[in-house]
C-alpha cells in the first residue's frame, strides 16, 4: 500500500482493453464448466434424449424424401441445442446479478462490456464443445456429412454464429428477470414453441396453414435448413406433400445470416443498456 | 488533502407505492491516511453511502470526490485507485482462491505476472496459502471474507471501502479481521469502514460518524462521542435501602469532575459517570467494603450503540443488538444484568 510504482494500473482502455477484459471473463465462465460438470452433462443428455425420442419413437411416422429420418433430424437437433443456449446464458447471468461479484466487477477499472462479452464468448466455446459430442452421437445413429470439409466448417460456423446471437438474447433476459428461477421459467416457456414450430422434427408442410409461415421464417428453421443444405442432409419433405417455396426455402443460409444480424442489432444494445441501468 | 469529500449526498429509492430517502444529505470528509468509521443500524444509509463513493450508484443530489476524482464524472479513473470489500463476499465460488485473485488483478489492469505474484503475496498475508488452490465453495465464512478483502487489495489501492467487514463473523474470525485491518492502517491506508458495532468503530477508526435515517447525526473521535453519550458509568446495587445515601457520598468522591450521582430508591441502584475505568471500580469496591456497605452487584457499564442512539436521537437503533459485551462485571457472583 506504500509502493506507488506498483499501484499504477496499466493505462490503455478502448478496444484492446475491452477485448482483454472480455477474454478474462470468458476464461472465468469457462473455468466453472469442469467445476460443475453436471451442467454440461445434462445439456448433452437432453439433446441426446431428443435424438433418441424422435429417431426411434416418431421417426417411423414422419415422411421424409430420400428416406433417412435421422439424417433429417440431426441438423435440427444441433439448431435446437444452439437455441436453447440462450436459456443457460440467462440463468448464468441472473445468477451473477444476484451475487455480490457483479459489484466487484463494477468497482474495478475494467471495460464495462467485458461482463457481457465474456459471457457470450464463453457460451460460443461451450456450445462448440457440446456440438462435438452431439455430432459423435449423430454419427452413431447414422447421420453423416455428405459434402466437403469447407461446407462442413461453414455449417459449424453458422451454428456458432447463431449461438453467439442467442447468447445475447440470454444476457438481456438474464438481466431483465428478478431471480434465477424466473430466468429458467421464461427461457423454457419461450424456447419450446420456438424450436417446435419449426422444421426441426417435421417438415413444415405438415403444419396447419396458419402456422406454416411462422415455421418457415422461424430462425430455428432457417438455421436447420441451412445446415441440411450445407451438409447434404435431406431437406425436402415427402414428394407427396406440396414443395416448400418462397424465400426461406430458397435462401436459408442468407436468411440465417440476416437473422443473426437482426438479433444482434436488437439485443446487444438492449443488453448493454440494461446492464448500465442495473441498480443505478 | 482530503482523500474523500462528500457534500449533500441524496439518494432516493422509488418503489411503486412510495419513495425512500436512503440518504438525506450526507456530508463527510476523510483525511489521507486516516480511518473513518461510519456507524449506524441496518438501513441507516451506510451501504448506500459506500456504494455511491465506490461508483456503484449515482447520487440523486450532492457531489463527492474520492482521491480527487469526481464519483460521477471520473468514475473510471477513480476505480483504479480504490478497493472495495462488501458485506457479502464478492468472489467467484467456482474458482479457487488463487484464480479469483489473479482474475481481479488482471481486471485491475495488472499484468498477468504481477497479478500472479500479488495473488501469492495476498494468500500468504491472509493465511490462505493452504487453501489457495481449493474452490472457494469449500471455504468457511471467515476465509471467504478474508479472500474478499484480499481481492479488494489486489491493486494496492490508496483508498479502501470496507462495508461491514465483520458482520456475520464469529468472534474469533472477527478478531482476526480486526488484526488484518489494523495492519492496513499501519501501512498508511485511507479507510472508510462501516459498522453496526460501536466497539468495532472504537477499535479501528480515528473518527466516527454516526448515521441514522440517511443523515449524519454526530461525528467525532470515539472519546468525544462517548463523552456526549456520557461515557463509562459505574453502577452499584446496594443490598439495604438505608445504605443508598451513604453509598452515594462515597460514589461522589470518586470523580471530582462530575460528582452527579444518579440513584433509584426502589431498585437500590446508583450510578455515576467515570473515566477511571477498572482502577476506579477497584477503589470504589474497597471504599464500600471499608464503610461496611453490602452490595448485590457492581459493574462498569460501557456505552453501546443503543446508548449512543438513545442519547443522540431519543430512539433505539432498529438493527440487531450489538453482541459486544455491554456490561463487564467486577463482582464475581454478579447476577446477569441487561443494560438500560
Amino acid at each position: 500500500m506504500t509502493s506507488q510504482a506498483a499501484s499504477r494500473p496499466n493505462a490503455g482502455g478502448g478496444l484492446a482493453q475491452a477485448l482483454r477484459d472480455g477474454y478474462i471473463l470468458m476464461w472465468r465462465n469457462l473455468k466453472r464448466i469442469p467445476r460443475i460438470p453436471e451442467l454440461a452433462i445434462f445439456a448433452v443428455l437432453q439433446s441426446i434424449m431428443f435424438v433418441l425420442l424422435f429417431a426411434f419413437v416418431f421417426g417411423g411416422a414422419i415422411p421424409i424424401a430420400g428416406g433417412n429420418y435421422r439424417e433429417y433430424l440431426m441438423p435440427g437437433i444441433f439448431a435446437q441445442t444452439i437455441i436453447f443456449a440462450s436459456a443457460t446464458v440467462s440463468v448464468g447471468m441472473a445468477a451473477d446479478m444476484s451475487q455480490g461479484i457483479i459489484d466487484r466487477f463494477r468497482s474495478l477499472p475494467m471495460a464495462r462490456s467485458a461482463v457481457l462479452t465474456g459471457r457470450t464468448m464463453a457460451e460460443v466455446v461451450y456450445q462448440g464443445g457440446i456440438l462435438i459430442v452431439l455430432m459423435l452421437s449423430g454419427l452413431a445413429v447414422g447421420w453423416g456429412v455428405h459434402t466437403g470439409i469447407v461446407e462442413f466448417l461453414a455449417g459449424v460456423a453458422l451454428l456458432l454464429l447463431f449461438a453467439f446471437a442467442m447468447a445475447w438474447v440470454g444476457v438481456w433476459l438474464g438481466l431483465s428477470v428478478p431471480t434465477v428461477e424466473v430466468a429458467q421459467q421464461v427461457g423454457f416457456t419461450v424456447l419450446f414453441p420456438i424450436t417446435f414450430i419449426s422444421n426441426v422434427f417435421v417438415p413444415v408442410q405438415t403444419l396447419p396453414d396458419f402456422l406454416r409461415p411462422v415455421a418457415e421464417w422461424n430462425p430455428t428453421s432457417t438455421l436447420t435448413a441451412a445446415t441440411r443444405l450445407l451438409w447434404g442432409n435431406p431437406t425436402a419433405a415427402d414428394p407427396r406433400l406440396p414443395a416448400a417455396t418462397g424465400f426461406p426455402a430458397e435462401q436459408p443460409i442468407l436468411l440465417t445470416l440476416i437473422w443473426v444480424v437482426v438479433i444482434l442489432a436488437i439485443f446487444v444494445p438492449l443488453a448493454v443498456r440494461k446492464y448500465r441501468s442495473v441498480s443505478r | 488533502m482530503d482523500a474523500i469529500t462528500a457534500e449533500g449526498l441524496v439518494k432516493i429509492y422509488r418503489t411503486r407505492k412510495n419513495e425512500v430517502r436512503a440518504l438525506d444529505g450526507i456530508d463527510l470528509t476523510v483525511g489521507e491516511g486516516t480511518v473513518l468509521g461510519l456507524l449506524g443500524p441496518n438501513g441507516a444509509g451506510k451501504t448506500t453511502t459506500v456504494r455511491i463513493l465506490a461508483t456503484l450508484l449515482k447520487p440523486d443530489a450532492g457531489r463527492a470526490t474520492v482521491a480527487g476524482f469526481d464519483v460521477v464524472r471520473q468514475a473510471q479513473q477513480l476505480r483504479s485507485v480504490i478497493g472495495l470489500s462488501g458485506q457479502y463476499a464478492a468472489v467467484d465460488e467456482n474458482l479457487t482462491g488463487r484464480e479469483n485473485l489473479w482474475m481481479f488483478g488482471r481486471l485491475y489492469q495488472l499484468s498477468s505476472a504481477d497479478a500472479k505474484q500479488r495473488a501469492g503475496e495476498l494468500l500468504e498475508q491472509f493465511d490462505l496459502s493452504d487453501a489457495a488452490d481449493r474452490v472457494v465453495k469449500t471455504y468457511s465464512g471467515g476465509m471467504r471474507r478474508r479472500l474478499d478483502l484480499g481481492s479488494a487489495l489486489i491493486g494496492r489501492p490508496k483508498l479502501m471501502f470496507l462495508d461491514e467487514p465483520t458482520t456475520g463473523l464469529d468472534p474469533r474470525s472477527r478478531l482476526g479481521m480486526w488484526e488484518v485491518i489494523r495492519g492496513l492502517v499501519r501501512d498508511g491506508a485511507t479507510l472508510l469502514l462501516t459498522t453496526q458495532y460501536l466497539e468495532e468503530a472504537d477499535e479501528l477508526a480515528d473518527t466516527i460518524a454516526v448515521v441514522d435515517r440517511g443523515k449524519i447525526i454526530a461525528r467525532g473521535t470515539s472519546d468525544e462521542l462517548k463523552s456526549q453519550v456520557g461515557g463509562e458509568r459505574i453502577e452499584v446495587v446496594v443490598r439495604r435501602k438505608e445504605d443508598i445515601s451513604r453509598a452515594g457520598e462515597i460514589l461522589a468522591r470518586q470523580d471530582s469532575t462530575n460528582p452527579q450521582v444518579h440513584s433509584e430508591e426502589h431498585t437500590r441502584r446508583l450510578s455515576i459517570a467515570t473515566n477511571g475505568g477498572a482502577n476506579r471500580l477497584m477503589q470504589l469496591m474497597r471504599d464500600l467494603a471499608e464503610a461496611e456497605i453490602e452490595i448485590d452487584d457492581i459493574g462498569l457499564h460501557r456505552p453501546t450503540l443503543d446508548d449512543v442512539f438513545l442519547s443522540l436521537t431519543g430512539h433505539v437503533a432498529d438493527g440487531p443488538k450489538p453482541d459486544a459485551e455491554a456490561v463487564s462485571h467486577a463482582a464475581a457472583a454478579a447476577r446477569s444484568e441487561k443494560p438500560a
